[in-house]
């Protein structure tokens, strides 16, 4: 299990106070706070050794390309991917998915083709494969869901296997429901059915172990930036061959072998993808987020989640008027939870929470179509998600904070679970 | 941000006001109107608030207002308060409460006092994230007048 204190310790911003009370962050989803470690390779980088990549003879511009294709080879192994030329750095899991709905959907896909994906798709895996099925003639369909929150394999099983799935984009940890999707399975169903699988890690990658030759899809994206590492990165894996025979997705410097005036030819994957400068800096200090985690274990990583969030599940159920979304099991799901109190908007639980130094999600979470399965009298809920530095006096507070929140509407009794009269 | 004052619950009373907490709990004009002259409708796609507004007219004064809506304290109780502003006033003085309303929430104006209660919602201004709720029913109405003669719409606050 996790050291919590001494992981607090690391970073900064845990210590500043919102309101004048203790910063409680359950915001994770959305995006983790830094250590001082990353923080310091961010510095350390352009104290030192800012330069150019790949194209420098001097000293600086070898010392950053080297610590640039570092990251590379760690963000492999981090995965157990086979090779650093299997790793794309691209802006964020949007732009990873962006790349392949750019760079091999739309020159493979056919009318009647069908792109699968899942109603619980963060609008990231679901908007880039509307254009690619809109410029090709091919079509988007998605899996269903069910009241637990768990996909409908059934329906999945039915939908991959009628011969049109080309491609499934599946979402490997829900960013609402938590749910964790049977990723391995649906790769086999779709395989089998000859589809590719793309896999959007965002929220998995940071919280669980991830070995893509166990998932045995084609794709994986993710983005640093929930992991601990600085915003600005994202990562795209995929299979050598499928990267190899893909269209560049942007054209310029650092993505070509040679250029004439009417064509070019491309650089080797995966160069052929990083047009441009990239985001040098922020992927070394991508490197320092790696090591944290590679440091305090994967798997210790997942058990500190799966017991917190059982506490936080049982702590929620307590209080009167809560709904909680997604699995009922710690182990079925991740540490993100989405619940509907009192019959309140989101936006004013947020708000009230706020006031307490607690920092939560309000709204549709980018999942408007994942909102409207949920019949909901409004499309949004509230979702407190965990990380390593997260414990119980942060459930605790949370738990707290939303019974003040009750009181303060009048909508729940004097009773609140909390224990704390306002 | 390290100047800002350590704010207690005094911040969250300046935002939920007593008199919006009580439209809130209490809306006003509740429902909408049967056979209405001019109706529209908005939604704020961020937080997936909804608010339809109809209104009768006898001539250009504003004779009946009904809302149906759903969504946080603030857009409901704003809508509420609205309808019961503009109630018995002309279209055209219903169009300069709404600019001065609009210039309370985003230019930082004192509360012009023709707004009466609708000032309680002056400290929804500094929440930045809040202001679109607070001017949502404002957007419909706006549109309603603009629509008058056309058909309802809908209007969103991202527009």
């Amino acid at each position: 299990m996790l050291d919590v204190a001494r992981i607090r310790a690391d970073f900064p911003i845990l210590n500043r106070q919102v309101h004048g009370r203790r910063l409680v962050y359950l915001d994770n989803g959305a995006t983790t706070q830094k250590p001082v470690q990353v923080i310091e390779a961010l510095t350390r980088f352009y104290s030192l050794h800012n330069a150019n990549v790949h194209r420098g003879v001097h000293t600086l511009s070898d010392e950053a390309t080297e610590l640039y294709e570092d990251v590379r080879a760690k963000v492999a192994a981090f995965i157990n991917a086979h090779s650093a030329a299997e790793i794309v750095f691209t802006r964020n899991t949007t732009e990873s998915i962006n790349l392949v709905a750019s760079g091999w959907a739309r020159r493979n896909l056919r009318p009647g083709d069908e792109i699968v994906v899942t109603a619980m798709e963060h609008h990231s895996n679901l908007v880039p494969w509307q254009l690619a099925a809109a410029a090709t003639g091919a079509r988007v369909r998605a899996i269903p869901f069910l009241a637990d929150g768990t996909l409908d394999m059934d329906n999945a099983r039915q939908v991959l296997g009628s011969g049109k799935a080309r491609l499934l984009a599946v979402v490997h940890m829900s960013n609402v429901l938590g749910t964790i999707n049977p990723v391995e399975e649906l790769t086999r169903l779709a395989h089998d059915a000859g589809a590719l699988v793309l896999v959007d890690g965002a929220q998995s990658v940071p919280h669980l172990p991830t070995d893509v030759r166990e998932l045995d899809a084609d794709f994986l994206a993710f983005s640093a930036h929930k992991m601990l590492g600085p915003t600005g990165v994202g990562v795209l894996w995929g299979r050598r061959g499928l990267l190899d025979a893909m269209d560049p997705y942007q054209g310029g410097g650092s993505m070509i072998a040679t250029v004439e005036i009417e064509h070019s030819t491309w650089a080797e994957t995966p160069q052929k993808f990083e047009a441009g400068t990239p985001n040098i800096a922020d992927v070394v200090a991508f490197g320092a987020a790696i090591d944290y985690l590679l440091d305090l274990g994967m798997g210790n990583v997942r058990a500190h989640e799966v017991a917190l969030t059982r506490y936080a599940l049982e702590q929620l159920a307590a209080l009167p008027e809560t709904h909680i979304f997604g699995p009922a099991q710690p182990e079925q799901r991740g540490g993100i939870i989405t619940f509907g109190y009192a019959g309140l908007h989101p936006h004013d639980i947020a708000q009230v929470l706020d006031q307490y130094g607690v920092a939560v999600r309000a709204g549709h979470h980018c999942t408007q179509p994942l909102h409207r399965a949920l019949n909901l009298d409004v499309g949004a809920t509230t979702r407190a998600s965990l990380y390593i530095y997260n414990d119980r006096d942060d459930i605790d507070a949370l738990v707290d904070a939303l019974g003040r929140t009750g009181r303060f509407f009048g909508v729940t009794g004097a009773h609140s679970g909390s224990g704390v009269p306002r | 941000m390290s100047d800002r004052q350590p704010a207690s619950d005094g911040d969250l009373d300046d935002i939920y006001r007593e008199i919006i907490l009580d439209h809130y709990r209490r809306p006003r004009n509740r429902g909408l109107l049967d056979h209405p002259d001019i109706s529209a409708e908005g939604v704020n796609p961020v937080c997936g608030d909804q608010i339809r507004l109809s209104l009768k007219l006898a001539g250009e004064q504003i004779t009946a207002t009904g809302f149906k809506g759903s969504g946080c304290a603030i857009s409901q109780s704003s809508a509420s308060l609205m309808t019961e502003a503009i109630k018995l006033h002309d279209l055209s003085s219903a169009e300069r409460m709404r600019h001065e309303f609009e210039s309370m929430m985003t230019d930082g104006a004192e509360p012009a006092e023709e707004l009466g209660d609708l000032a309680a919602l002056q400290g929804v201004a500094k929440f930045h994230a809040r202001v679109k709720c607070a001017l949502l029913p404002w957007k419909v109405l706006a549109e309603a007048i603009k629509e008058r003669d056309g058909s309802p719409v809908t209007v969103t606050t991202e527009s």
